[in-house]
């Protein structure tokens, strides 16, 4: 009795298979429908979009990190550069005002010297024509001394 | 109906009882449809609210579906594959949301408080109908799912390693819907029984720890369900080499 009641020989019991099981089966596959409706396809696209915006930005980011790398090392290198010809313009000003400070004093030695030069030809030529004057005085002074003692006697 | 004397006690769990309702000719078990519908109408009104107002920054009851899908997905991915695991994916959550929601329900929700004149409320999974209906629906998926990615070329299947397996993977074509639809319904069965007995000789403390037991039990088994119907949809559609 026990066992036919609970494998349902008769009306009832746990195996009793009827109509329910059809019916349940549509009932699942109108849920599937509904629910691929109204949860799997809305939820799905909202969190397709999300992981896409998530996905793009980090490639996007990560392109403009390579960019900014990319720029520090040009700026890098540009400040190098600039670095590097500051230095060669610095030394070569200072070789430019040695320079010209070399020709300054080489130019000014030359002038005085020429003045030098020029002042000692000066003085020889005055020395000399006044030494001629000196000679001219002196004979002309000797040649009067032996006129007036040639005249006294 | 009379009872022997020693299945008295026992009868106030109304094991094997149903509410019978007359459609034509056909009966069907009204107290499996009464708490199904009640149970997917609060997990269907659960859904639209959280899907209301979607947002990129989810908030509230979206995170919960949002994590729900997540879950559903990776189960459908690991165990279909990459290639066709997003037309199965509906079918699979389908079938752990309804198990899930059902075992739970069956558990969570104080159904005797309704008394009904034939039979008792309580989870549509303890119902066989409903497990045979789930384990007839992967049957029928597995199949199409086969058929409609390899063509004639699914029954590859059978063959596989060698043509000696033949008999045993048709044997399987048997034993996975009776397996199927046999451990979900015994799973839930015994535990509404064990509650229900425990209830019955200890109606104190003792059957809460067996209470949540059961709900292990059931999270466990609507997840089984499922991952074992994704499994043998990806073994269809797998391709041999």
């Amino acid at each position: 009795m026990t066992s036919l009641f609970l494998l349902g020989a008769s009306e009832g019991g746990l195996f009793d298979i009827d109509a329910t099981l059809p019916l349940m089966a549509v009932q699942v596959v109108l849920l599937t429908y509904v629910l691929n409706k109204i949860f799997f396809q809305p939820v799905g696209r909202v969190v397709e979009e999300r992981e896409d915006f998530v996905f793009t930005s980090r490639a996007e980011a990560k392109k403009k990190i390579a960019e900014v790398e990319k720029l520090e090392v040009d700026l890098k290198n540009q400040l190098l550069e600039a670095r590097q010809s500051a230095q060669a313009v610095i030394a070569e000003a200072e070789k430019d005002s040695e320079n010209l400070y070399k020709e300054a004093i080489a130019l000014a030695n030359a002038e005085s010297n020429a003045s030098r030069e020029k002042a000692r030809l000066e003085i020889d030529s005055q020395k000399e024509s006044a030494l001629r004057q000196l000679k001219a005085d002196s004979e002309l002074i000797g040649d009067l001394i032996v006129e007036r003692l040639m005249a006294a006697k | 109906m009379g009872f022997p004397p020693f299945l008295i006690p026992f009868a106030e769990l109304e094991v094997g009882q149903h509410l019978y309702w007359q459609i034509g000719s056909l009966k069907i078990h009204g107290q499996v449809f009464i708490t199904s519908w009640i149970l997917l109408g609060a997990l269907i009104a659960f859904v639209v609210v959280g899907t209301k107002k979607m947002e990129r920054d989810p908030k509230g009851i979206q995170n919960l579906l949002e994590f729900l899908w997540d879950y559903i997905r990776d189960l459908a991915r690991t165990q279909i594959g990459e290639k066709v695991y997003r037309d199965w994916m509906p079918f699979i959550g389908t079938l752990f949301l309804f198990i899930f929601v059902s075992n739970w329900g069956g558990s969570l929700v104080p159904w005797r408080l309704i008394r009904l004149p034939s039979g008792e409320l309580g989870a549509p999974t303890a119902d066989i109908n409903t497990t045979i209906a789930l384990a007839l629906l992967v049957s029928l998926s597995y199949f199409y799912a086969g058929l409609s990615n390899k063509g004639l070329r699914y029954f590859e299947y059978y063959v596989h390693p060698t043509p000696i397996m033949l008999p045993f993977k048709i044997l399987e074509d048997f034993t996975k819907p009776l397996s199927l639809s046999f451990r979900l319904f015994g799973n839930i069965l015994a535990d509404e029984l064990v509650v229900a007995v425990l209830v019955f000789l200890v109606p104190l403390v003792l059957p809460i720890p067996v209470m949540f037991l059961g709900l292990f039990t059931s999270a466990i088994q609507a997840l089984i369900f499922a991952t074992l119907a994704a499994y043998y949809i990806g073994e269809a559609v797998e391709e041999h080499h």
